[in-house]
């Protein structure tokens, strides 16, 4: 098992090289030279030239690269342009919020997809087969955004029920931070809901017809305790390992929903910097966020292996 | 007494049809797929005959006609300049399918090859182009295209390239996994056998069995991409106003919804719909060209 898990490991080294390539070289798109745009309209040739010296431009990029991969391993992420704040505080700053409404997301979407991919496995060819089935499509095909703006109108302009912007954190007001977010966890948590009952549908379907279960059955067990204890116990692992990987789509989903629900988290903030022309802070946010999913991929293949009793020998 | 075997009309013509009419058939029993291919055949007439069957010019502003609610003489209603709904959401589906079909169109174009080459060419070759292909897939997709977007400027040409680039990963993987099986297969070692060079076998032997993996998720990704454009959208990084996309459309639309929900609810239902038809279509593919599936 250790084997496994150290061979993993090696093999993650060169996608984290390659991914700080990648992420390095976003900046290199960029058209013209960044220390012109940084210097701003004055365009001061002592400013350029410091700027220049500042920010290691006049050095070859491999040079620049091995600089900001030194700057990296030791927290430093650079410094946002605009808040001339440090991008890693940004980032521990906002974090913990985008953070907190994955988690929620997450949980409702496990609430929702994998009981409904249960009854779905279940009950297959029946009318709640086939409802589990439309919904978990219209979880995927509809867009983030527009499910926010829908919920909005609906629960904070027509009924009035809950804000329909803002961000309290859990620290501070309980359940007002539950009313802030609890609209935008269900739209993240939505689309992962109807991925979660597609998978726990057919991981089901496989455990329900297998010898295990038909033994189960053989010995007289009541169909609650076949299903609970025998076919779900062993469907839901692969299941849950991929909840763990769907957290990336959640953090993708999370830059329009912050934006939407005016949430001062990692999406929103990506998008500020996105229009600001704050460069550090969009390769600070997409490494970050790369290295989660990194390590969120790398727990969900060792918890695989903990749960694998054939993997574990 | 002789036995015979007999061979019924439908294992005849089963026996006797293509792979391609034989998952069209099977295509054609799937209502959703039907469904869905109905309305993007329907949604691609619309992007063709746009200036045909839009009642109005879509950019044409009519300051006696703001946020005007659905009705006979604007059947979606209009926007806060008066531009018409309906006009706007039909010439939106250009935006829109054009960004779902080029950016899978660059995302194949590029990394088709890369997987052809990665599953059959050298195995040091293979391993730079899977280190790279995994570092990609690492990134949250639509944080990278957002990025990508960000870093080469906004505008619906770019979205499409960085959505294109961002879709490249998923079909190095596919192609390559599928290449690692099919060459081993007979008829790759016969071809290898009788001299075929190895760029011949992998063009005329191998890129012909992966075709039917590659177009249910070239579907699939259509639909991703349509979302991601109009993400991009929304978020001012895609198609530029007052060129009309859903995406910037609900972006405005979020400031009225007190007094015009309406201009929220059609651009996100055309998104809705659009994704939706590429989805059954995908899944009724998948079912369709499953060899393990009967009948």
């Amino acid at each position: 098992m250790f084997s496994l898990i150290s061979r993993r490991l090696i093999q993650l080294l060169p996608t984290i090289i390659i991914v700080s390539i990648l992420i390095f070289g976003l900046q290199q798109l960029l058209p013209g030279d960044p220390a012109l745009i940084m210097a701003g309209e004055e365009k001061d040739p002592e400013v350029i030239a410091q700027i220049r010296a500042q920010y290691r431009l006049d050095q070859p990029i491999p040079v620049q690269y091995v600089y900001w991969v030194k700057g990296v391993l030791t927290g430093d992420l650079g410094e946002s342009m605009r808040l001339k704040v440090s991008v890693s505080e940004l980032v521990a700053q906002k974090l913990p919020v985008t953070l907190q409404l994955a988690s929620m997301a997450m949980l409702i979407a496990v609430l929702i997809g994998v009981p409904a991919g249960i009854i779905s496995a279940v009950k297959k060819d029946t009318v709640w087969d086939y409802a589990v089935n439309v919904i978990s499509l219209w979880g995927i095909s509809t867009p983030n955004f527009w499910l926010g703006i829908m919920m909005i109108f609906l629960f904070s302009v027509h009924l009035g029920w809950l804000p329909a912007s803002g961000y309290v954190s859990p620290f501070e007001d309980p359940w007002l931070s539950f009313k802030t977010t609890i609209m935008p966890a269900f739209v993240l948590g939505n689309s992962i809901a109807g991925v979660l009952m597609r998978h726990t549908r057919s991981a089901m379907l496989q455990a329900l017809s297998s010898d295990y279960v038909r033994t189960a059955r053989a010995k007289g067990l009541f169909e609650n305790v076949v299903v609970i204890r025998h076919a779900m116990r062993n469907a839901l692992t692969p299941v849950i390992t991929l909840g763990a990987l769907e957290f990336g789509t959640l953090l993708s989903g999370a830059v329009l929903t912050e934006q939407i629900f005016t949430i001062p988290g990692f999406g929103k903030l990506i998008v500020d910097a996105v229009f600001n022309r704050d460069y550090a802070v969009v390769q600070g946010v997409v490494l970050v966020t790369s290295a989660t999913y990194i390590v969120l991929n790398l727990l969900a293949d060792i918890g695989y292996i903990l749960v694998n009793p054939r993997l574990r020998a | 007494m002789t036995s015979q075997a007999t061979t019924t009309a439908p294992e005849l013509i089963a026996m006797t049809e293509t792979p391609g009419q034989r998952a069209w058939r099977r295509l054609k029993k799937r209502k959703g797929a039907m469904f869905g291919l109905g309305i993007i055949l329907l949604l691609v007439l619309m992007a063709v005959f746009a200036p045909l069957i839009s009642p109005f010019d879509p950019t044409k502003q009519s300051w006696t006609a703001v946020r005007k609610a659905p009705s006979l003489l604007y059947w979606l209603g209009t926007d806060e300049v008066g531009r018409d709904l309906l006009s706007r959401i039909i010439y939106g589906t250009r935006a829109s399918l054009s960004a779902g079909v080029i950016s899978v169109g660059i995302a194949i174009a590029l990394g088709v090859p890369l997987g052809l080459i990665a599953g059959y060419g050298p195995g040091w070759l293979d391993a730079i182009i899977s280190r790279v292909t995994d570092a990609m897939l690492a990134c949250p997709f639509l944080i990278l295209a957002i990025a990508l977007a960000a870093f080469l400027g906004p505008s619906l040409t770019n979205a499409m390239i960085a959505i294109g680039i961002t879709a490249t990963p998923i079909f190095v993987r596919l192609t390559r996994g599928q290449v690692l099986s099919i060459k081993v297969e007979d008829y790759v070692e016969s071809a290898r056998a009788i001299g075929n060079p190895k760029w011949r076998i992998a063009l005329k032997h191998i890129l012909p069995n992966v075709m039917p993996q590659l177009l249910v998720q070239m579907t699939l990704t259509v639909a991703t991409a349509v979302i991601a454009e109009a993400s991009l959208s929304f978020l001012g990084l895609g198609q530029q106003p007052p060129a009309p996309s859903w995406g910037s459309m609900l972006n405005v639309a979020q400031r009225f919804l007190t007094n015009a929900p309406w201009m929220a609810v059609w651009p996100g239902l055309a998104i809705f719909l659009t994704v939706l038809s590429f989805n059954l279509l995908g899944d009724g593919l998948r079912d369709a060209l499953d060899p393990r599936e009967r009948g």
